[in-house]
């Protein structure tokens, strides 16, 4: 146990049981952008899926708007602590856009309009774990949330949730991306508290 | 890495917010424009943390200012800004953040666009540039509710009456001064054009500030020209729209 604080008691509610170490529970939904909020018309959106040399897959909203949508409930973490519980997406799995993708890559960097970039695992956006989301709550997703879509893989701190996301390079190795080159951790998994670079 | 420092001073700054200067040993320094983690911990190992922004500037004396708003409802600022006193002892882990600072190599024009206290960041880069006697041309749109919401008052007035120092431009929301010439209301174009450094010089643009202040000062730079990748932003709260 670290320092007591001398005349702190705190709040705590049966909630907090299910919130990751360090993050506390909110009903609202904070916004954690490094830049402006990109405006994106959808008649000039594209996702594409790309291995850095050739692009692989393509869509524009219409086509990406023709794949089968998924709703998920999902609890989210953000790395600023806070963490909103039974979040309501509706979305197309990782799992339906990278159908028809042979690679032999491990790793991936989403981007995103405005030139953010955050890398993950190539496993963690398979298997159920990942989607590009355009609705939350019933409606159509803010811009400031991350609209017209942005990338939702919820069991990981939230900056790997890119929003305006447009398109994943598919990687051999991993590298940084924006956050992760600038003191956040590699990885980012809330539930191993892996906040910052120099977490374990 | 979890450190302790101790409070060895305390100053209100308005009604609802005070700084509390701490000396933290083996502190590793700063920069302008960082936060760190604050955590508390209850005698039963409970524990809450949350971040809060460097005010003061990197100094190598180990000395660190945070300045807190208390929040209605929260659970470590009314502990921070009623509880804490002289000589208690504060856990922090930092500094944190490598995007929104601001270095003295940087010699373009700077422009600070604070909402409440928004200014807290922003504070730590005018103090650094006041320090180390920087010369990046620095200017302050400060938009707060009222007059008595304004932190560090004594301070930004004293930096902008020296000559080749930061030009601030207030803006109230809720109450003017007396004889104020502009009505209260938020940032509009109009203040964009007479109180920020036009996009023609290149500016790099800080804005912090609640969101919905952030979103409406952001899109203002970029219908007066402004590239995007000039303006970096902090964003703190909801967005107020969906519950």
């Amino acid at each position: 146990m670290g320092t007591i604080s001398r005349g702190f008691s705190g709040r705590r509610s049966a909630a907090e049981a299910k919130l990751p170490p360090g993050q506390y529970l909110t009903t609202d939904f904070p916004v954690l952008s490094a830049g402006p909020t990109p405006h994106v018309p959808l008649d000039r959106w594209e996702f594409v899926i790309d291995d850095g040399t050739n692009v692989l897959r393509k869509w524009d909203w219409k086509s990406f708007r023709e794949l089968p949508t998924e709703t998920i409930t999902v609890d989210i973490h953000c790395v600023t602590r806070w963490s909103k519980l039974g979040t309501s997406w509706e979305g197309v799995s990782l799992d339906t856009m990278l159908r028809d993708v042979k690679t032999d890559a491990s790793y991936v960097m989403a981007r995103s309009y405005g030139d953010y970039t955050t890398n993950l695992p190539l496993k963690d956006l398979r298997n159920n774990q990942a989607w590009i989301a355009f609705r939350f709550d019933g409606q159509d997703l803010a811009p400031e949330h991350g609209g017209p879509a942005r990338l939702l893989v919820p069991h990981l701190y939230l900056w790997k949730s890119a929003k305006w996301v447009r398109g994943i390079t598919l990687m051999q190795h991993d590298k940084p991306g924006f956050w992760e080159g600038l003191g956040y951790h590699i990885y980012g998994d809330p539930w191993r508290e892996q906040r910052y670079t120099d977490d374990q | 890495m979890w450190r302790v420092g101790t409070v060895v001073a305390i100053r209100d700054e308005t009604m609802t917010a005070r700084t509390i200067a701490l000396e933290v040993p083996d502190w590793p320094g700063h920069v302008a424009g960082q936060h760190v983690d604050v955590r508390l911990t209850a005698s039963d190992g409970y524990s809450a943390v949350r971040s809060y922004s460097i005010a003061s500037a990197p100094s190598s004396d180990g000395r660190v200012e945070l300045t807190v708003e208390r929040l209605p409802n929260g659970e470590v600022s009314p502990y921070l800004t009623q509880e804490l006193a002289l000589g208690d002892h504060l856990e922090l882990r930092g500094p944190i953040g490598g995007w929104f600072v601001w270095r003295t190599q940087q010699t373009e024009p700077i422009q600070l666009i604070a909402g409440g206290s928004g200014i807290v960041p922003l504070m730590a880069m005018i103090r650094w540039r006041a320090a180390a006697a920087g010369s990046a041309p620095f200017r302050l749109l400060y938009s707060v509710r009222e007059p008595e919401a304004v932190f560090y008052r004594g301070e930004l007035q004293a930096l902008s009456d020296r000559s080749n120092s930061v030009s601030i431009t207030y803006a109230y929301t809720r109450a003017t001064p007396k004889d104020w010439p502009r009505p209260p209301g938020r940032i509009d174009a109009t203040l964009i054009a007479t109180g920020t450094w036009p996009s023609n010089l290149g500016p790099t643009s800080y804005v912090c500030g609640p969101t919905s202040f952030v979103e409406n000062a952001t899109d203002l730079l970029i219908v007066a020209g402004h590239g995007r990748e000039s303006i970096r932003t902090e964003r703190f709260g909801a967005t107020g729209e969906r519950k």
